[in-house]
This record gives structure tokens, C-alpha cells and sequence, in this order.
């Protein structure tokens, strides 16, 4: 039972960690045909049928490119960074429930790698904790520019972060509970979505997820313009291939957390009166997860391709002066609801 | 229990790291690991919604400030204040005389017996509302006034007096 249940903990880990890495892979060569799609262009074409090899050869070239640690650069700090930025994006997927539970045979597989108590906090835990890997990276670089990248992440990561857990704060209101799979089991159906009860925090928390994962309109971070590449610039191959592929895990995990707290997750339209058995049940589950994780993501690639970058002052401006008045409205908002309809209905 | 006391070292050893290492950043990067290391003490005591606000609070929040006010500073060898000798030798009889202290409050303190909870579930995130919200209503609130009045205080401070502009 024991051994059971650690191989089968052990698979899942291992499936996920490979979905993101895959996911986060595809992402590179998605957004450059999303850019292309948008600006009437074909993007990437030459490396297989629809460039689908561009990624492995992407990934190829930074791993033989050649590695420089500038002389001045503080070296295990500047090797700390990127680590730190690609295993805070890779945890953050732990709590997520993907699917119900598969019965083979005997066994009752649990698609969900570990379903604590506190899921949502443990999210925003580990958000919090992602911004360490751009701060130490621009700091030890010992590059004026980088430094700038650096600081401003921390800053933004810091006032977004607010928000964000404002928003949350909403939504674990109507919930009643902390635990990710509880919140999904909460929304069967389609009626049921978070996001017919909270579309003002959805929104709060969208605007949130843009700035803690770098997206334009918020990658001040790494603004090319102002900052030659941010927190990145003196950062060459492989490791800035991880700074990379962190941003788009998070990207990933980000979407996967807003479809499961809002957007019922696994649950789909019907999914119990069309006389499935629990697996297949299950199987679409997961399918209609990963679909409405790939319609987010999309939308961040759309929204990066269609909104110009935010200026630093309209960024803190929009972050303390609207989103936490809007998000502490939406709090007052939901308790004044939740007493009348507690007292009255 | 063997758990507990590797938990243990880990924090003492990084909290002592914190205070031996020269360079201000990875002082703080020590710091950050003491916490992280405070954040298992809570989880082995079954205090999941306290050791997941430590973790956010302490390592997600304050440590990035800190981190964030170094990296402005850029503290390194040059900049960094020459202490004389006086202050050095005033600092270890100050600090001999906590240690004394320490020693001797820990000495009165007769070792109790552990404590059994009566619900070991309290830490969980509901119990510990309802505790809060009930038992402790009224500590909780004048803890969240202290919170509020340093909130006040910190804008006024940093607020720009429009006389001098």
C-alpha cells in the first residue's frame, strides 16, 4: 500500500513536471505564431510541418551556446537565480487538482499530487517566493541595467501581490474553503463557476496574474526599450533559457489556477447526465481542464500582442490607486451579499 | 522527534550564518532560509494556516523589502562604516550581559511536561477562525489597531511635506 501509493504520487509528479515542461516549450513556438496570426504573417514554418520542431531546435542552441559569467558578477548568486526561478515556477503545480479520480482495478487514483488544507495560500506562497529568482539574477549581474530589472520586478511583484490576494480574499468568501479540490468539486456543473459570483475579483485577479508573471502589459522587468533586457542582460544560454521557461510555466500554472478557481476547472457542462462511466468522466475532466488552460493562454499571448506597455507610474497607479480600492470594494461587496442572502433567502 | 531536532540545527545553524556572513545579501539570503526552516517547525506541529503565513508573509514579503532597500544601497566593502574600537568592546559586554540574562531566565524555568492538545486539528485554518473570532476577539482586534496605527505611520512619514517643494 505504502509502495503504492509512493510510485503512484512519484508517476504523477513526474507527468506533470514533463506536461509543464512540454507546455512551456510549445508556449515559445505558440506565441510566435500567435504574433504571426495577429500581424497577418506565418511565423516560424522552416523547422518540420508548421515549424513544430522550432522549440527542440530552440532548446538545442541554448544548451550548446557558450555560458559567460561576467567578471564582476557575485558567480553563485548569479548561478542561484535562474535555479530558483525555474523551481519556484515548477512547485507551484503541486496542489492543482487536474481530474477526478481514475478507479483501475482496485486503486483510487487521485489526480491531484497533494490536496492541503491551505492549496490556495500554498499558491501564493510560492508566487511570492518567484520573484527571488529575478531579483538575484539582476542583482548579481553587477549591471546597472539588470539591477533596474531586478528592483523593479521586486517593487511590482510586491504591490500586485496585494491585489491579487485581495481578490482571493473575495472568492475564499463565497468558497468557505482553502483547499483547491474543494473549491473545484464546489463548481460542478456550469451554473456553479466562481465567475458568475465574482467577475469584478476574476478581473482583479487576471490584471494580478499579467504583472506577477512579467506579461505585457506588465514586463516592466525586462522592458527592452528602457533597460537593453532587463533583469536578463548579462545572462546567456541555458540560464536565460530557464529565466525563460519559468515565465512561461508560470504562465501555465497561472492558467490552470484561474480556470480551476473560476472557471470550474475539470468540471464541464453535463457531465453527469450523459451516462459516462467515472473514468471517462474523469479522461474529459482533464481534457476540458487542459482546454480552458490553453483558451488562457492564448489570451496572454493575444492581450501581449495587442496592448502596448504600461509606463512605470501607470503601473504603481493602477496598482495601489484601482485594483486594491476596487478589490477591497469587492470584498465589502460580497460580505453585504453573503449577509442578505444568509438572513433573507 | 529526529526530525524536530535536524529542523532545529538547520534554524540555529542558518540563524548563525546570518549573523557571521560579511556580505549584506547573503545575510539576508541566510535569514530567508532561518524562516524557511521556521516554516517546518510550524508544519510539524500540524499549524498548516500559520506556517503558510509565515511563509508568505516573512520569506514572500518582508525579505524581498529587505532585499529589495540592500540592492538600492549596493552595501560592499568601501561604503561599509568602520566601527572603533570602543563601540566593538561597548557591543560584546552589552551582548555578554543578554546572554547572562537569557542563561539565567532559562535556569528559573522549570521544564514541563508536554503539553498534549486537547484538539490537535487547532492549527487548521477554521478552527483557528473560530478560536480567533471568538475566544480571542478581542486581542485579535486591538492586534489589527497596533497594524493599522504603523500602517498610518509609515504614510505619514513617507508622505512629501508640500511645504518644502
Amino acid at each position: 500500500m505504502e509502495l503504492a501509493f509512493f510510485i503512484e504520487k512519484f508517476l504523477l509528479v513526474t507527468i506533470v513536471f514533463v506536461i509543464s515542461l512540454v507546455i512551456a516549450m510549445y508556449s515559445t513556438l505558440a506565441e510566435r505564431k500567435v504574433a504571426g496570426f495577429m500581424q497577418d504573417r506565418f511565423g516560424p514554418d522552416r523547422a518540420g510541418p508548421f515549424g513544430i520542431l522550432q522549440p527542440l531546435c530552440d532548446g538545442g542552441k541554448f544548451f550548446f551556446k557558450e555560458e559567460i559569467i561576467p567578471a564582476g558578477a557575485h558567480k553563485s548568486l548569479f548561478i542561484l537565480g535562474p535555479t530558483i526561478a525555474i523551481i519556484t515556477a515548477c512547485i507551484g503545480s503541486a496542489v492543482i487538482p487536474w481530474g477526478q479520480e481514475l478507479v483501475i482495478g482496485e486503486r483510487v487514483i487521485e489526480l491531484q499530487v497533494a490536496d492541503i488544507n491551505v492549496g490556495v495560500l500554498y499558491m501564493f506562497g510560492v508566487v511570492a517566493l518567484s520573484v527571488y529568482g529575478i531579483m538575484l539574477g539582476g542583482w548579481a549581474s553587477n549591471n546597472k541595467f539588470s539591477l533596474m530589472g531586478a528592483v523593479r520586478a521586486a517593487s511590482q511583484s510586491i504591490s500586485y501581490e496585494l491585489a491579487l490576494g485581495l481578490s482571493l480574499i473575495a472568492l475564499l468568501m463565497v468558497t468557505q474553503s482553502l483547499s483547491l479540490k474543494e473549491i473545484v468539486v464546489q463548481q460542478q456543473g456550469f451554473v456553479n463557476w466562481n465567475i458568475w459570483v465574482q467577475p469584478l475579483g476574476f478581473l482583479i485577479f487576471l490584471v494580478c496574474a499579467f504583472a506577477e508573471c512579467n506579461r505585457v502589459p506588465f514586463d516592466l522587468p525586462e522592458c527592452e526599450t528602457e533597460l537593453i533586457g532587463g533583469y536578463n542582460v548579462e545572462y546567456s544560454s541555458m540560464k536565460l533559457g530557464l529565466y525563460m521557461f519559468a515565465e512561461y510555466i508560470h504562465m501555465f500554472v497561472s492558467s490552470a489556477l484561474m480556470s480551476a478557481l473560476y472557471f470550474g476547472g475539470y468540471n464541464f457542462p453535463f457531465m453527469y447526465d450523459l451516462g459516462l462511466s467515472q473514468n471517462w468522466i474523469t479522461i474529459i475532466g482533464v481534457l476540458a481542464f487542459f482546454a480552458k488552460i490553453f483558451v488562457f493562454i492564448f489570451f496572454f499571448m493575444w492581450i501581449r500582442w495587442t496592448l502596448p506597455r504600461f509606463r512605470y507610474d501607470q503601473l504603481m497607479n493602477l496598482g495601489w490607486k484601482m485594483l486594491i480600492p476596487l478589490a477591497i470594494a469587492n470584498i465589502v461587496l460580497t460580505g453585504i451579499i453573503t449577509i442578505i442572502k444568509d438572513t433573507f433567502f | 522527534m529526529s526530525v524536530f531536532y535536524f529542523v532545529a540545527f538547520l534554524s540555529i545553524f542558518f540563524a548563525l550564518m546570518t549573523i557571521f556572513t560579511k556580505n549584506p545579501v547573503h545575510s539576508v539570503l541566510y535569514l530567508v532560509i532561518t524562516f524557511f526552516t521556521f516554516t517546518v517547525h510550524y508544519i510539524l506541529l500540524n499549524a498548516q494556516f500559520l506556517a503558510v503565513v509565515n511563509f508568505i508573509v516573512y520569506m514572500g514579503a518582508i525579505m524581498v523589502l529587505f532585499l529589495f532597500v540592500l540592492m538600492l544601497l549596493n552595501l560592499n566593502k568601501d561604503t561599509e562604516p568602520l566601527k572603533s574600537n570602543l563601540v566593538k568592546f561597548m557591543s560584546v559586554i552589552a551582548g555578554m550581559c543578554l546572554l547572562v540574562t537569557l542563561a539565567g531566565s532559562f535556569r528559573v524555568l522549570e521544564s514541563s511536561e508536554p503539553i498534549v492538545l486537547k484538539n490537535p486539528d487547532i492549527g487548521l485554518v477554521s478552527n483557528l477562525g473560530k478560536v480567533l473570532f471568538s475566544d480571542f476577539l478581542l486581542p485579535f482586534e486591538i492586534s489589527s489597531i497596533l497594524l493599522l496605527t504603523a500602517m498610518v505611520g509609515a504614510v505619514l512619514l513617507a508622505k512629501n511635506d508640500p511645504k518644502k517643494i
